[in-house]
């Protein structure tokens, strides 16, 4: 376990405040869908269009209904006061765990299971002081058994509880691979809808600082064909917290992939109870000469690479896709019939990557609307080096990007 | 006789039974008679880490005609699965549990539908023994709308989620460990209710299964494992397989019992028994020895793994019906006629249930997305193939 507490430096350095090269106030409000407003909204939804740097006050736009027994919070307050509270500076894990704590408080079926979550607060400190506070048997600490305590979590789920699982790290998950498929994802189907899954299964994956070949896995290639779970990932703390919660409140099973080397990202969060739509992509800086699409934390590299292409001229407009599936195809499809152009940066592998599967989506659905082929930028099919050099050439780094935009867009 | 037990009835057929006067010769009414009797199982129990329970078992006439009744029902069902099958109109994976019918009749006298269980792909029979009803069996067996999981499923997943029947698996082991989910989600709600876990002895050998007893008897959960042993993982016999066949000692430092799965009454008195140990000291498991008559599934004759004599031998032996019946008889509780007319009456149920179940429709092509989420989220997603396909979450 030398590798837990790693990427402090670099992260830092990714920081989530690249704001000075955009101005966040030029929003572009393309014509969003609609959700329905249902009565009892309780929860405010706040649309993430460019809100990167939250100094701006949060739009509560539009409440969404999630469950029937949601607690009212201060939904009024905050669609109404234009100068909202200014918020609170936390880093990305200290973020995850106020979803976490906020969510088991709300409602007590909502447990956590995972190696080291309880009493040693979690290998990335995601779970600290929830053992303590909702007793052990809410915050499990299992033996080092995936395949057996995911299917334990999934079993619980079938029946109305809410478990949370932690891998220790995504890689390991692959133990519980046939949990994961074949239960988690097709028992709401094979019953006939009789039984739903409304388990979250988290952990960090992604290369990380000389992790070495096993703790630097992808999994989200590999869990993307699976029928009937939906796959998020987080970025900013922000969304970190958003989509935690909006994971524990969905009744569909949800796997919420986090990042080794982003959990020391700080940032400013509302202090109101907030969460993000899971199925959403998030646009980080509206443009118009070339979209590119990245997620986690090719999201920063993007953004640095971003600065060099203002400098040099260009206008890319970025968008986080977060929701790894189903993808936001409304936000995307948008941005390309705006810019014409699509790159897609990513830390999957070539072969069978999430950006394999976007890139043949977006040919399949805007082929009319590209004026060049869509450029996929993905990891190298190796498995990751350890030698620092070689990782980060395995990596793609923001000097490639300016080169593929300079490319897409001569 | 036992005719004067049957003044008044009220046994499932109920419904279907005309206040009985002399008109016995056609239908035959479960007596209601519930003077105990004791009747000694056939091998006392084996047990490891623990204290077996008495070999006596309580029970009375209303409950060993429901026994009778309900394996007599089983049995046929399994054959007529059998038929359709061979007939085409059940495909792919076909396991039939005929002669493993104490198994599951056992079970369910001992506890409620509080309690929860989960089973592999051989589960037909437990799946009516929880309260499913023909029409939803053969439906879900054709692929039709009726099937109780709406023709999505098939043979290996059966679900009852109101009886508390958690299916139905195709993957063998992965249902412990779901299993033991399901005893901690009972004790996390503190319901006092416990979980049958029920595995072969093929599954014994598997991983997760260990996995999930070690995180069981550290948390001290309601769950049973119950190793339904019937001898064979598919095609190879339990001695090629494991190392150690006493499956009921294999949990080591988890209390084991070894039952003989053929005797219903041993069933149920070993179930009373884990159902108290488990709701005060955590997982035991048992070990069913039971027999399947058929091959692992429709594709395997079973043949080419045992002789026939085997076969022969043991449903002459131990067959579970057959055991009730004598008993019946010897207690005198039904003539031989009347229990004949059961199982004709048996016959035509299932016959009839098929007639019906070859009626229900096809699934519309729409219900190809139902349930691949769940709805109600108020959001709209969009599939990667936006254009024909849309999974609406709402």
């Amino acid at each position: 376990m030398a590798a837990i507490f790693q990427g402090v430096g670099a992260a830092a350095a990714l920081s989530s405040s690249p704001s000075n090269s955009f101005d966040s106030k030029k929003l572009l409000f393309s014509p969003r869908r609609s959700f329905s407003v249902k009565k009892g909204a309780s929860v405010v939804v706040v649309r993430s269009d460019g809100n990167v740097n939250l100094d701006l006050n949060p739009r509560g736009r539009r409440a969404q209904q999630l469950i029937a027994n949601a607690v009212a919070t201060k939904a009024d307050s905050s669609a109404t006061s234009s100068s909202s509270k200014p918020g609170h500076e936390l880093l990305l894990f200290e973020a995850l765990r106020e979803g976490l704590e906020e969510e088991m408080e709300r409602d007590p079926s909502v447990c956590v299971m995972g190696e080291d979550v309880g009493h040693y607060g979690g290998s990335y400190k995601v779970t600290k002081g929830l053992a303590t506070k909702f007793g052990d048997l809410r915050v499990l600490d299992t033996p080092i058994a995936e395949n057996s305590f995911t299917g334990m979590g999934i079993g619980a789920a079938m029946t109305g509880l809410r478990p949370v699982v932690e891998g220790m790290n995504m890689g390991f998950l692959l133990l519980a691979f046939n949990q994961i498929s074949n239960n988690c994802g097709m028992l709401h189907y094979t019953s006939g809808g009789q039984f739903t899954i409304p388990i979250v299964i988290r952990g960090p994956g992604g290369v990380g600082r000389q992790l070495g070949a096993e703790h630097s896995q992808r999994l989200e290639s590999y869990f993307q064909s699976i029928p009937g779970i939906q796959m998020v990932a987080c970025s900013t703390p922000y969304n970190a917290k958003g989509l935690m919660k909006a994971a524990i409140r969905s009744e569909n099973p949800v796997i919420l992939f986090e990042h080794v080397l982003l959990y020391n990202l700080k940032e400013r969060i509302p202090d109101e109870d907030y969460i993000c739509n899971l199925e959403e992509a998030e646009m980080v800086r509206p443009g118009e000469h070339v979209t590119i699409l990245t997620y986690s934390r090719m999201r920063y590299h993007v953004m640095q690479a971003a600065k060099t292409l203002v400098n040099k001229g260009y206008d890319p407009e970025v968008i986080d896709i977060r929701s790894l599936k189903p993808f936001d195809l409304y936000t995307i499809g948008n941005s390309v019939k705006k810019t014409h152009r699509v790159l897609i940066v990513e830390e999957c592998m070539r072969t069978g990557g999430i950006g394999a599967s976007l890139t043949a989506a977006i040919n399949e659905n805007f082929l009319d609307y590209l004026d060049a082929p869509i450029m996929c930028l993905s990891s190298q099919d190796v498995p990751t080096p350890y030698a620092g050099t070689l990782e980060e050439w395995t990596v793609v780094q923001p000097a490639q990007i300016v080169t593929a935009v300079e490319q897409l867009c001569h | 006789m036992a005719l004067s037990h049957l003044a008044t009835s009220s046994s499932r057929s109920a419904a279907l039974l005309r206040p009985l006067s002399s008109s016995i010769y056609l239908r035959r009414p479960i007596s209601t008679d519930t003077t105990p009797i004791t009747v000694e199982t056939s091998v006392p129990f084996t047990s490891h880490q623990c204290e077996a329970p008495s070999r006596s078992v309580e029970t009375n006439p209303k409950e060993l005609l429901t026994f009778f009744r309900d394996m007599a029902l089983m049995r046929r069902m399994e054959i007529a699965a059998d038929s359709l099958y061979k007939a085409k109109l059940i495909r792919g994976f076909c396991h039939l549990y005929d002669g493993q019918e104490a198994v599951a009749v056992g079970m369910e006298a001992a506890i409620t539908k509080k309690d929860c269980i989960i089973t592999a792909y051989r589960d037909h029979c437990t799946f009516v023994g929880r309260g499913g009803t023909l029409l939803e069996v053969f439906s879900e067996l054709m692929g039709r709308q009726a099937g109780c999981s709406r023709g999505k499923g098939g043979s290996m997943h059966f679900y009852k989620k109101d009886s508390n029947f958690y299916g139905g698996h195709g993957i063998v082991g992965a249902q412990v460990p779901l299993g033991c989910g399901l005893a901690f989600a009972q004790k996390y709600s503190k319901d006092e209710n416990v979980t049958f876990a029920l595995y072969g002895d093929g599954a014994a050998n598997q991983g997760q299964l260990f996995e999930a007893l070690n995180i069981s008897a550290l948390w001290d959960l309601p769950a049973i494992l119950v190793c339904e042993n019937n001898h064979y993982g598919m095609g190879t016999a339990e001695w090629r397989a494991a190392k150690s066949p006493a499956y009921y000692k294999r949990g080591d430092y988890v209390p084991g019992l070894k039952v003989d799965g053929m005797d219903a009454l041993a069933v149920k008195q070993a179930c009373k028994f884990a159902k108290e140990h488990a709701l005060k000291n955590g997982p035991i498991i048992l070990e069913m020895d039971t027999y399947r008559y058929h091959g692992h599934s429709m594709s395997d004759p079973g043949s080419t793994y045992r002789t026939r004599d085997e076969i022969s031998g043991v449903r002459q032996e131990r067959d579970p019906i057959e055991r009730i019946r004598k008993l019946v008889l010897s207690h005198d509780l039904a003539t031989e006629k009347e229990l004949k007319d059961i199982e004709k009456e048996v016959r035509k149920e299932v016959d009839d249930a098929i007639a019906q179940a070859k009626e229900s429709p096809m699934p519309e092509p729409s219900e190809l997305f139902t349930n691949v989420f769940v709805k109600g989220l108020g959001v709209e997603s969009f599939g990667a193939d936006r254009k024909e396909v849309r999974a609406t979450l709402p």
